[in-house]
């Protein structure tokens, strides 16, 4: 422990931090755009700074939460303002504050109109985010995952291109009828259990009937948010109408809430029901993996495939967590299983990186020509080499080259998977080839050939700026490509303690 | 009657005397002096409150204590519906200062009528017997039936006066002969001698039921849930904004505190009658409110729309028949008070001088014209959607939970769902605020009170919603929880 007494108080500074300071930033005016962009960036660099205890003061030898800080909210109904964190929001936090900096700097000339309001809005998105991550209290965790939608429902309404509004309001509906599911879950479990405490509800006995129910009101908001096949369309509108950094978020750090739902409220709630509609989960996730991998193949656009590439991965996530009870039918253990949820866990925080990525160098393209239509485009590694270098490691990272972490990830997810069942390994497996051809594909397609038209010939190579973001993103994704070990050995005691909890029944 | 019990009744008497005071100042005053009679109305909600706050009657755990032959009630419910309705009635005087003065309608009748009307709400609230529930009603009611016409030249002011007044007659006969069946039933005016009357006698007597549904008729159009809310459209889009800022919001409170009082304080155990009634007029309000408000062009019919599925909210909390369930339903309508106003005070503060804004377009482009006014709308219509961290989603919170606590499962259901149905219409202005380029380029200004009087009203919806522990647990503890 660094310092007792600040880490008191660290996750509420994180929070607060940049929802405050996007009040500053909002009051820097119309008019002082160059004022809004440095006061945002120093307090997303500052807040990013004041996260680092998160990695370097984390214990990792114990599943229990970290960084508490417990004060009464709402008496009346035992709410409270219950922050914690363990192995599975920690890193998932630092991918946020990472992020947080990283589409401040990628705005910075892309955005125009409102900048301040731009920028404060991503302050706010980023504290939210950072709530719903390290909220232990059913009804925080709730405020936390709505609230989070007003800003980016302004973001892509406002920044956005020209479908925006319909795009805005069909992911801010969808997101809001999976979630009002869950809250009348919440209540139950509040008028079952007496508290909101999340810790409390995972060790609380729940019949299955019960269970089910929750369970589904569960899988209508995450399904919802991770995107889960048949739910998923909000996604490619949403991406392709978003600006840059909208998307960057929206991939990278939002989409993972999806899934951290699942480990926490899922999976320890509800896990008889979890065992029980495995199949349901498993099958969805193959769903996206194989048939989304087609569709992505198919894609005109090249945001529209990236988001769909992106629901084919987050497919690996939900299957690596709900592989888990196959595991443990077949071989009465969970060791196996470990490494299945360990795999989701690092193929989402991977998926943060590439998919951010991704969308950053599409952001790149569309300053310059602003057209995202792959057609457009030919013959890129011309005139922009350093960005064509960029590009085609983000598309290999993107397909699982072995070195990336986008290898490190599908790899430890197959690998479980084979334990539960061949064909779930085989069909997850299919991604290996899907996912290659459709990235590498694109990166011909737009990359490579000849110079195709006049745009394409005047191009700028990427300045000092972008070089920066896309840099910081390729050591990233190589470092737990190649050392993954930090990364697994802070989730590695509360994986461990998540299975042994979900293989013991909650009925009575 | 000794004088500690006129006491009881002291902010009515001051609220009936200041009415009056007003009225005749009025006389003297010259045309260009007329800012006094708002000042004096707005002293008087003041004051009103400091008296009401005193609450010295709660001594040696005293929960209620009642007046003129039990017939007026001050408990700790009452107070609160009392402070919050001059709290909102403070935001109305300002509100329409500005733009009665823009229209040239600044005449003092308006302070007037509206004093009368709020001491209308302020007996309904405190009414413990028919006769006193019958009489606050009414002084709501023509009060506002005059303020609806109250821009004499303006014919559909006139037209939504005349239905509001046949339909409002014919609910006040309604209540009447239900209130007269009840009586010929238990033989008094007084709701605890008709509690216990009930008590002794059973639930059972057909004259008994019969009664019970006349007088659900007279909430329900106190209320406007359907299918009694055909005047709330026509008469929020007729009546001048400045009136309908009073009738979206003050009287829904003396509404909530009149249902509660009959309901229960009066006819509490024939709940298994009441319960059923209630909960189809809430699932009726919610479904047409919302539907109907999507289709909606003009914002005030829109807000019409939308109040009739907010008080279908405010029936759920209602039906339980609990004590969790009225403090939800009281919490939901002091709530849903702030943000109507809120909403109407935007739609007066973008009337231009002689041009009434009407339309949802009126508000295109508001983010480049005033970012400020903008975001107060925007968490005005967040609220009012029930995303958090705005109040307007605590509000459903606490009736969802009264309803899951009474085991209805699938009203909450219901709820939810058209929740997020109705969850378009407010983005949609949003949508319009933030996503359109505006069309009339000019910023907009409005004097610092208007404007101060918005920003608290605006932060009031944020705050009670981030720190909405206190006015949950005042609302709680209103009903001894």
């Amino acid at each position: 422990m660094m310092n007792g007494t600040m880490n008191g108080f660290l996750l509420s500074i994180l929070i607060w931090l940049p929802i405050l300071g996007a009040v500053v930033v909002v009051g820097a005016g119309e008019h002082r755009p160059s004022m809004a962009k440095g006061l945002a960036l120093l307090i997303s660099s500052v807040t990013f700074l004041l996260g680092l205890p998160l990695f370097f003061s984390f214990d990792t030898s114990t599943a229990a939460m970290q960084f508490v800080e417990l004060r009464p909210w709402i008496e009346t109904f035992n709410i409270q303002y219950y922050l914690g964190v363990d192995g599975f929001s920690a890193p998932l936090i630092l991918l946020t504050l990472f992020f947080g900096v990283l589409v401040v700097i990628a705005g910075w000339r892309s955005i125009e109109k409102s900048v301040n309001q731009y920028m404060a809005a991503f302050l706010v998105m980023e504290g939210l985010m950072i709530g719903v991550f390290s909220a232990l209290d059913g009804l925080l965790f709730y405020v936390f995952f709505e609230a989070m939608l007003i800003p980016m429902f302004l973001v892509i309404g406002i920044w956005g291109g020209p479908r925006r509004v319909y795009a805005t309001i069909k992911f801010f509906l969808y997101t809001f009828l999976g979630s009002v599911f869950m809250l009348i879950g919440l209540i139950y479990l509040y008028l079952q259990s007496g508290t909101w405490d999340i810790l409390a509800w995972h060790e609380m006995p729940l019949g299955f009937t019960a269970q089910k129910w929750l369970f589904l009101g569960f899988l209508a908001a995450f399904a919802v948010k991770i995107p889960m096949f048949p739910v998923h369309t909000w996604l490619p509108d949403a991406h392709v109408e978003a600006p840059t950094g909208g998307s960057v978020i929206l991939a990278a750090i939002m989409l993972k809430i999806g899934g951290y739902g699942f480990i926490r409220f899922s999976l320890p709630i509800t896990p008889d029901a979890s065992a029980a509609l495995d199949w349901l989960v498993i099958g969805l996730s193959l769903i996206a993996v194989v048939y989304i991998g087609f569709v992505a193949l198919a894609q005109q656009d090249m945001k529209k495939l990236i988001a769909y590439s992106s629901i084919s991965h987050m497919g690996f996530v939900t299957l690596g967590l709900f592989v888990a009870f196959g595991i443990y039918r077949n071989t009465g253990g969970v060791s196996g299983a470990a490494l299945g949820v360990e795999g989701a866990m690092v193929q989402m925080v991977s998926h943060g990186f590439i998919s951010g990525a991704l969308f950053l160098t599409v952001g790149v393209l569309y300053d310059r020509v602003h057209s995202r239509m792959i057609k457009d485009y030919g013959g890129v590694a011309n005139t922009m080499p350093w960005f064509a270098i960029f590009a085609v490691f983000f598309l290999m990272a993107n397909s699982g080259l072995p070195g990336t972490s986008g290898f490190v990830g599908e790899f430890m997810v197959i690998l479980s998977a084979f334990q539960a069942n061949f064909w779930f390994a085989f069909l997850a497996a299919l991604t290996l080839i899907l996912g290659a051809a459709y990235s590498l594909w694109l990166a011909k397609r737009v990359i490579f050939g000849a110079v195709v038209n006049h745009e394409v010939e005047n191009l700028q190579d990427i300045n000092a700026r972008e070089a920066l973001v896309l840099g910081v993103l390729a050591v990233a994704i190589l470092f737990v490509g190649l050392w993954p070990q930090p990364l697994v050995d802070m989730m590695q005691a509360s994986v461990d303690h998540l299975l042994q909890h979900i293989i013991q029944s909650k009925v009575l | 009657m000794n004088s500690a019990q006129m006491l009881l009744a002291a902010p009515e008497a001051w609220v009936l005397i200041m009415a009056c005071v007003i009225m005749i100042v009025d006389l003297f005053l010259r045309e260009e002096r007329r800012g006094i009679i708002h000042m004096l109305a707005m002293m008087t909600v003041i004051f009103a409150a400091i008296i009401t706050m005193r609450a010295d009657y709660l001594v040696d755990g005293v929960q209620a204590v009642t007046a003129f032959k039990g017939s007026f009630i001050r408990d700790p419910m009452g107070d609160v519906l009392k402070v919050f309705s001059f709290v909102i009635m403070g935001l109305i005087f300002t509100y329409s200062k500005y733009y009665l003065r823009n229209f040239n309608m600044f005449r003092a009748d308006f302070f007037t009528l509206s004093l009368f009307a709020l001491l209308g709400v302020m007996l309904l609230i405190s009414a413990n017997s028919m006769l006193m529930i019958y009489l606050g009603l009414e002084l709501i009611s023509l009060s506002v039936y005059a303020l609806v016409a109250f821009d004499r030249e303006s014919g559909r002011g006139s037209e939504a006066a005349m239905k509001y007044f046949v339909l409002g007659s014919m609910a006040s006969g309604m209540l009447l002969y239900g209130m007269s069946m009840i009586y010929g039933a238990t033989g008094s005016l007084l709701l605890p001698d008709i509690a216990e009357a009930i008590r002794t006698q059973g639930t059972d007597d057909i004259l008994l039921v019969f009664g019970l549904v006349f007088v659900v008729v007279g909430i329900a159009f106190k209320f406007g849930v359907v299918p009694f809310h055909m005047w709330i459209p026509d008469v929020y889009e007729g009546a001048p904004p400045a009136v309908t800022l009073f009738i979206s919001s003050v009287p829904k409170l003396a509404a909530f505190a009149m249902a509660y009082r009959f309901l229960s304080s009066g006819l509490g155990d024939l709940h298994v009658h009441w319960q059923g009634m209630l909960a189809s007029l809430a699932v009726l309000s919610i479904i047409l409110g919302n539907l109907a408000a999507i289709m909606q062009t003009n914002i005030k019919r829109m807000l019409a729309y939308s109040t009739i599925s907010h008080m279908g909210f405010v029936m759920l909390g209602l039906l339980p028949g609990t004590a969790f369930g009225f403090g939800a339903s009281m919490y939901y309508v002091i709530v849903y008070g702030l943000m109507s106003v809120a909403a109407f005070g935007m739609v007066i503060l973008l009337s231009t001088r002689g041009v009434e804004a009407e339309n949802l377009e009126d508000f295109k482009g508001l983010n480049q014209r005033n970012p400020f006014y903008a975001a107060i709308m925007g968490l005005v219509m967040f609220s009012m959607a029930g995303v958090p961290p705005m109040v307007g989603f605590f509000a459903k919170l606490m009736v969802l939970k009264a309803v899951i606590e009474a085991g209805m499962m699938w009203l909450a259901i219901v709820a939810v769902v058209l929740a997020v149905i109705g969850a378009f219409y407010y983005l949609r202005v949003i949508k319009y605020m933030y996503f359109d380029e505006a069309e009339d380029e000019t910023t907009i200004t409005a004097p610092v009170d208007f404007g101060a009087a918005l920003t608290l009203n605006g932060l009031m919806i944020l705050g009670l919603g981030i720190f909405s522990s206190s006015l949950i647990a005042i609302c709680m503890t209103s009903f001894g929880l």
